[in-house]
């Protein structure tokens, strides 16, 4: 599937396109199937996210899973810090990014 | 240290002033986001990874406990409740709202500290010897050329669009603690034969994707021509620095591409134009900073003995200590790297904790270093052990300054949208095996990038580490044989890259070789310099 | 051609046609010239006593060569109108003036009070340049 990511313009938060607004989690995030590049335009003329890009995800049993690490560590938060993460009390967290 | 006067103060205030407002007309929409970032990264706000991140500049790598104290302030009010501390010596906080920016910043400018020029196509922060000012083999404390020229290029109009970032650094030793040929420019201050002091200067230094060592191009600029010179080197660069592609625009590619030679002459014809500008401060100004870098009140009774029957303060005297120039003094090392620690990470309370040992046993005054760590220049002998005794019940007692424990790392892809590679989680695997070898290995400065960026400085690392991306999995080269100081050098890549456990282990059996083959007094360094990379090469791949 | 939005001048507006720096030397008649980043504009040191109008184009305004061409005009007693055109934004404008540009022909026009703000935020400045502001460190040790 391909998912759009981004960023809240007043708080920088990781945000996830959930079919209607930003999500601030991966599992809401929807298919946009071609139509990123026609929501980014309209979603950051609207300023409700900059810095937007389409990436390739897949649903899995847990969630929606985006397909390179280093989106997988912007969905979750840092793994040295599962405190800070989206997920501090989930051990099965880390296995999730990695 | 230096203190603002109105003047200074009103820079800053404005450039608050200047901020807020162009964040208001982001905000509306007045400006797009491709006007706006330039903006926003001469101010030091980045978009990372996860949040926009602030990095504060730390002049030279001097503050004072009250500037260090709001920093663990900062980080709670405006952050997650730590600091991160880079090998630029400045401090970055990861989790900044655009929103709350302004107001950080001005609580910054109320403490003299801003984030002016920490990012974007401008001279960055200048960086220093952290031991500037206490050091017994400074010819000259460096700092207030680096403050005069601090000032010559905080919002110089000329430079502030230029092809690329452009970082100084002045040092005032033989012995070079600022990694000096590794920046775009590299201030030397060095005394001629007549005894007059005078900048030696290196242009073309870098590391990154080409890296490269500064050629020296002037052996001797007096100081009274200190501006002028250094105005001639960035517009020749303005000028005829590569625009066309972002890889090849430092001027260490200039540099490179028109020869030594050339990129001099260019310099000098400008500089000879320049001399008749004006454009140089009084060398009353100079004398004027240089005031508020004179000794400390010395205590000059203070007993130059030491106490060392607690073993473990004796292993961190030994390790994180050096000598001071004044007799009963040390210069204290405070490692920000806790065995399998974040390196280069603080807290908010010890940070704070850090700012009052200083306010009371280091003359109120800091360093941060860039190898992470923090510095208290100024420490009594007599006051060491209480000094010692409170780092240790703040995790910040760990003896393993230039050990194998001290790792430098950079952020890496837990914080860093440029990373291919998380760097933070091998520093800890690294540290946590070797931490029972720390002190049968000795001298190693062990540097960890999580991308060509080179942000860990990995080149420069006795044993270096570079993550990259292979087919989208995480994997790490391992260099070795480099080094920062007046022997600079730039590591050898040793052949294929590892997985994580890879890697460690890598670093393993290169320390094996060197444990086995070294003779007397070498350090890894001089063993690897003496027998080359063939032993190492077999013991990694067979 | 985008119109002058801002000028600090005194004379007329020169409405002369800007001519490139490489046609420029066979022109004799040409009193306006406009620089683009790539060019020298140390070429035109020889021409100056001819020129009334110095273009220098920012095609992107993350291009910073035109800061230099206008100060080393400015250094070589070049006295006309030196006109910064193209991608001019608001806050470009301190720094321009510094560099010796004295009037301003955005491609996209401005906000006025968002310029006039920039052109007057920076009470004083730490570098001598061309605009013969005093910079603070005259100021500090008055001669």
């Amino acid at each position: 599937m391909k998912i759009l990511t981004g960023n809240d313009l007043k708080t920088g938060a990781v945000t996830w396109w959930d079919g209607q607004g930003w999500s601030l989690h991966v599992n809401d995030a929807v298919d946009v199937a071609d139509q990123g590049a026609h929501l980014i335009a309209r979603e950051e003329a609207a300023q409700n996210v900059f810095a937007a890009y389409v990436i390739d995800g897949e649903q899995t049993a847990e969630g929606v899973r985006p397909a390179h690490i280093k989106d997988r560590i912007r969905a979750l938060g840092p793994t040295v810090r599962p405190d800070l993460t989206l997920k501090p009390a989930d051990p099965a967290a880390l296995n999730w990014v990695i | 240290m230096y203190k603002y006067d109105n003047y200074d103060q009103q820079m800053v205030d404005t450039r608050v002033e200047e901020f807020r407002d162009q964040v208001r007309r982001r905000l509306s929409g007045e400006l797009s986001e491709e006007q706006f970032r330039p903006l926003r990264l001469q101010n030091g706000l980045y978009l990372q990874l996860h949040a926009y991140m602030l990095r504060v500049a730390v002049p030279y790598g001097t503050l004072s406990s009250a500037q260090m104290r709001l920093l663990g302030d900062i980080a709670d009010k405006y952050d997650r409740g730590y600091g991160h501390f880079t090998t630029r010596q400045n401090i970055q906080y990861n989790w900044i709202k655009l929103e709350e920016t302004p107001d950080l910043l001005a609580d910054l400018a109320a403490v003299e500290m801003h984030a002016i020029q920490t990012s974007g196509n401008c001279i960055r922060n200048i960086s220093s010897d952290q031991y500037a000012g206490a050091a017994a083999d400074e010819i000259i404390d460096p700092r207030p050329y680096a403050e005069l020229l601090r000032q010559w290029s905080s919002f110089h109009p000329e430079f502030l669009t230029l092809p690329r970032k452009f970082k100084i650094a002045v040092i005032a030793s033989e012995t070079d603690r600022a990694a000096m040929r590794l920046h775009d420019i590299g201030i030397k201050m060095v005394r001629n034969d007549a005894g007059e002091i005078g900048a030696q200067f290196y242009v073309g230094g870098g590391m990154g994707r080409t890296p490269m060592i500064g050629p020296m191009i002037r052996e001797f600029v007096p100081l009274d021509q200190l501006i002028t010179y250094s105005e001639a080197c960035l517009r020749v660069y303005n000028r005829y620095g590569r625009r066309d592609n972002k890889y090849k625009a430092r001027i260490k590619i200039l540099v490179h591409e028109l020869g030594k030679e050339e990129y001099t002459r260019q310099v000098e014809e400008e500089f000879q134009h320049l001399l008749s500008q004006g454009i140089e401060p009084p060398i009353a100004e100079l004398e004027r900073i240089k005031t508020y870098f004179v000794d400390p009140a010395y205590d000059a009774s203070a007993s130059d003995e030491l106490d060392l029957s607690d073993p473990d303060f004796r292993l961190w005297v030994e390790r994180n200590t050096e000598a001071h120039k004044q007799a009963g003094y040390v210069i204290a090392t405070v490692s920000l790297k806790p065995v399998g620690g974040i390196p280069g990470d603080a807290s908010a309370d010890q940070i704070r904790l850090m700012a009052d040992l200083a306010r009371d046993y280091s003359f109120d005054e800091l360093r941060v270093t860039h190898a992470q760590n923090i510095v208290f220049p100024h420490v009594r002998k007599a006051d060491l052990y209480k000094v010692w005794q409170a780092l240790n019940a703040a995790e910040l007692g760990t003896p393993n300054l230039d050990t194998i424990g001290d790792i430098i790392a950079c952020p890496g892809l837990d914080y860093c949208s440029l990373a291919n590679a998380r760097s933070i989680p091998v520093a800890q695997k690294i540290s946590e095996r070797f931490a029972a070898k720390q002190e049968e290995i000795g001298e190693m400065k062990l540097k960890i990038s999580g991308c060509i960026n080179a942000c860990g400085h990995h080149h420069a690392g006795h044993i270096g580490i570079l993550g990259v991306d292979r087919k989208g999995k995480e994997n790490y080269q391992l260099l070795l044989g480099g080094s920062e100081g007046a022997d600079t050098s730039l590591g050898q890549i040793t052949g294929p890259g590892f997985d994580e456990d890879g890697i460690v282990n890598a670093v393993e059996k290169a320390t094996e070789v060197y444990l086995d083959k070294r003779e007397d007094g070498e350090r890894f360094l001089d063993t690897y310099r003496r027998i080359g990379m063939a032993p190492f090469k077999e013991a990694l791949y067979g | 051609m985008s119109d002058v939005q801002f000028r600090f001048r005194a004379d007329e507006p020169v409405s002369d046609p800007a001519v490139t720096v490489d046609a420029f030397a066979d022109q004799t008649n040409a009193t306006a010239v406009r620089v683009e980043p790539g060019d020298d504009a140390r070429e035109l040191l020889p021409h100056l006593d001819r020129l009334r109008l110095i273009e220098v184009n920012f095609p992107a305004f993350t291009d910073g060569r035109g800061y230099s061409s206008a100060r080393l005009l400015r250094e070589a007693g070049f006295d006309g109108e030196i006109r910064a055109v193209g991608e001019v934004t608001v806050d470009m404008l301190s720094h321009m003036r510094r560099c010796g540009f004295d009037a301003f022909a955005p491609e996209q026009p401005l906000n006025p009070a968002d310029a006039e703000a920039a052109f007057d935020r920076w009470a004083d400045v730490y570098q001598a340049t061309v605009d013969g502001r005093q910079p603070i460190w005259a100021k500090r040790h008055p001669a």
